[in-house]
């Protein structure tokens, strides 16, 4: 029964995926316009067919398809993380990524600013030049590549922290003092580079403006891998589930497995960050809009999280884009009213008919 | 004539023996005489004291100060919206000139010091807040330094030819991306040089835009700092653009850009600024689409 449900949902979410991308296609700085006509009769209007072929194809294609990616991204990260820490309240940022990630974003903004080796410089009150460390390499990084960094190194930090993956609060712990200490220095790059603030928030606030193909496949083919360890590692989540001794007795390699699922964690949202910035709610809601309509497996919970993100983020972003246009939302503003407010609707329905379960 | 010069001169130090200053949050402040230890909040109000040739009362300045060369000097009291309160106190001003959005006036009221808010955010608000610390200082000749910022605005507009009214322009102001629109203290000098901007005012003064926005309107020039020009090439779709593809971009450093973003007394020198690239980049020819020279061939 329960099967039968998890396969209609996930049929019925990459159809709701399908026709989110086509009218993703038909949303730009123009509001919403009917593009696909002209792109599907290229004779009658060459110049209209170019013209949508060229915003249709590297833009908004692109654009509409890293959405869902990046969604897909952040759903799966939250489902392995609230599997992880058996914790209904984890997400994806919770080992310090965002954090890291933010980090990383602001001194590359604040190196780009300054110019190479005045980072350090620009911090001595009486001006003396003073450098340091270079940062010609941090500009070379590039945003994206600072982001995925940051992300990675935070985690990384968090492991070393809490000594390995032994005790899950306690590498909660590390995440959220991890999280707390990286966050406060991000705060003090940008004081030194208020002409950032504004780059940074839009970083703060996620948006897959600029996400092209090249941005698409990475995602795309970060998310493949991440499913593919996602089914594997399910069965430890499982054994979780059940408790700690249990998921011991049945014979599970508990830290190898944890390493390996704190690994896809960060991978994926490293990918995502680095791509679409800092976009809130998707990877918490996803697992539980998920929850509240099915009951089922970890292997199947992780997928259909992932398929509920993409779908939650693509209708964000479709959004976000056809409100104001030519101007735009911030997309991770829209996911949080959107996966928020369908969150507390479940709430309040109460637990009739499947109501939410945490 | 000497009698009536003498008369005039003792009216005016009397007007000086006390007088009150209306500033931007409409609150009403009394001088008893013209302030002598200033403190700036603002670097647009730093400079524009010293433009009033009264940099020399400056005792203090924020971190983000850094015009003209000599109030690098001057202790640096923390930043507009995070001062150290107890640095300015220990200044003893007469009077800090900050902006209406930072928190910090009450605390400074209520510690006894005079604050005089103001937030030039357009070409207008220049010139009143030029007055206004005229005013403050009492010293008689901001209408003239107005007028000559004002001339150099013109004289700027008039080196450009012509042809350069069918010239469209997009202002970056950051990678957000945020675009200065026409109502915006950049736009302005956009239209004073006789120059299109392709954000029109009903987007507001700094509207975050979709890129899909530039890529259609495919501006014949691009103007924007160092920091950002380099991720431009590589955004979705922005190679096509003829500003790109023809490197009609004005790109400014770090120093420039502060000319160019402050609504300050250097206003004037941002406008020549953006004149002498416009002169440079901006081609006569007409616009043509990006898409009928990258798209497929006609039928």
């Amino acid at each position: 029964m329960n099967l039968r449900r998890a396969s209609i949902i996930g049929w019925a979410l990459l159809g709701l995926a399908l026709l989110l991308a086509a009218l993703g296609v038909c949303v730009g700085s123009a509001g919403f316009e009917n593009l696909l006509g002209p792109l599907l009769n290229p004779l009658r209007d060459p110049e209209q067919y170019a013209m949508a072929h060229q915003i249709v194809w590297d833009i908004r294609l692109p654009r509409t398809l890293g959405a869902w990616a990046a969604g897909a991204l952040l759903g799966l990260a939250g489902a392995l993380a609230q599997g992880l820490f058996r914790n209904p309240l984890a997400d994806p940022f919770l080992l310090g990524s965002a954090s890291g990630a933010s980090l990383g974003v602001a001194l590359v903004l604040a190196a780009m600013g300054g110019g190479a080796g005045t980072l350090g410089g620009a911090m001595m009150s009486d001006g003396t030049a003073f450098s340091v460390f270079g940062t010609g390499w941090l500009v070379r990084l590039g945003l994206t590549g600072a982001a995925f960094g940051g992300a990675v190194l935070a985690v990384l930090l968090t492991l070393a922290l809490s000594r390995g993956v032994q005790h899950t609060l306690r590498l909660l712990l590390a995440g959220v003092v991890v999280g707390v200490v990286l966050g406060a220095m991000t705060h003090m790059v940008l004081l030194w580079s208020p002409e950032s603030m504004q780059a940074m928030q839009a970083f703060m606030l996620g948006s897959t403006a600029f996400v092209g193909w090249t941005a698409c496949a990475v995602m795309a083919g970060v998310w493949l891998l991440a499913s593919a360890a996602g089914a594997l590692l399910a069965r430890l989540l499982d054994g979780l589930s059940l408790g700690e001794a249990t998921a011991h007795s049945l014979g599970l390699p508990l830290t190898s497995m944890r390493f390996a699922l704190v690994a896809v964690l960060a991978l994926a949202t490293g990918a995502a960050v680095a791509q679409t910035g800092l976009i809130a709610f998707v990877g918490l809601a996803a697992p539980h809009l998920v929850r509240s309509v099915v009951k089922t497996t970890h292997g199947r919970l992780i997928l259909l999280s992932s398929l509920m993100g993409g779908v939650l983020l693509m209708a964000a972003d479709t959004l976000a884009r056809g409100l104001i246009a030519p101007q735009e939302l911030p997309v991770g503003v829209l996911t949080a009213v959107l996966g928020g407010g369908y969150l507390l609707w479940l709430m309040h329905r109460g637990t009739r008919g499947g109501g939410i379960s945490l | 004539m000497k009698r009536v010069v003498l008369v005039l001169m003792l009216l005016v130090s009397h007007a000086a023996q006390a007088f009150q200053v209306v500033d931007d949050r409409g609150v009403s402040v009394t001088f008893a005489q013209a302030p002598q230890r200033i403190v700036s909040l603002l670097p647009s109000l730093t400079e524009t004291v010293c433009a009033l040739g009264q940099c020399a009362r400056l005792v203090g300045v924020d971190r983000y100060s850094n015009y003209p060369e000599s109030v690098k000097n001057l202790p640096q009291v923390g930043g507009g919206l995070d001062p150290n309160i107890e640095a300015i106190v220990a200044l003893k001003p007469d009077v800090v000139l900050m902006a209406t959005s930072s928190r910090v006036g009450e605390r400074l009221q209520s510690l006894g010091i005079k604050v005089v808010a103001l937030e030039p955010k357009t070409h207008a608000d220049v010139k009143r807040v030029l007055e206004k610390i005229g005013q403050v200082m009492a010293v008689t000749d901001a209408q003239s330094i107005w007028r000559s910022i004002d001339a150099a605005i013109s004289a700027a507009a008039q080196s450009l030819p012509k042809s350069v009214a069918s010239t469209r322009v997009y202002f970056e102001v950051n990678p957000g991306p945020y675009g200065a629109g026409e109502s915006s203290f950049i736009g302005e000098t956009l239209t004073r040089l006789g120059v299109k901007n392709i954000i029109g005012s009903k987007l507001g003064p700094f509207p975050k835009l979709n890129p899909e926005f530039v890529v259609r309107a495919n501006p014949d020039v691009i103007m924007t700092a160092e920091r950002s020009v380099d991720s431009m090439a590589q955004r979705p779709g922005w190679q096509s653009l003829r500003a790109l593809r023809e490197h009609r971009l004005c790109v400014f450093s770090t120093d420039q850009s502060d000319v160019l973003v402050r609504p300050g007394p250097r206003m004037s020198e941002g406008a020549r600024l953006m004149a002498q690239c416009l002169a440079d980049k901006a081609g006569t020819g007409k616009t043509t689409a990006p898409w009928l020279k990258t798209g497929p061939a006609k039928p």
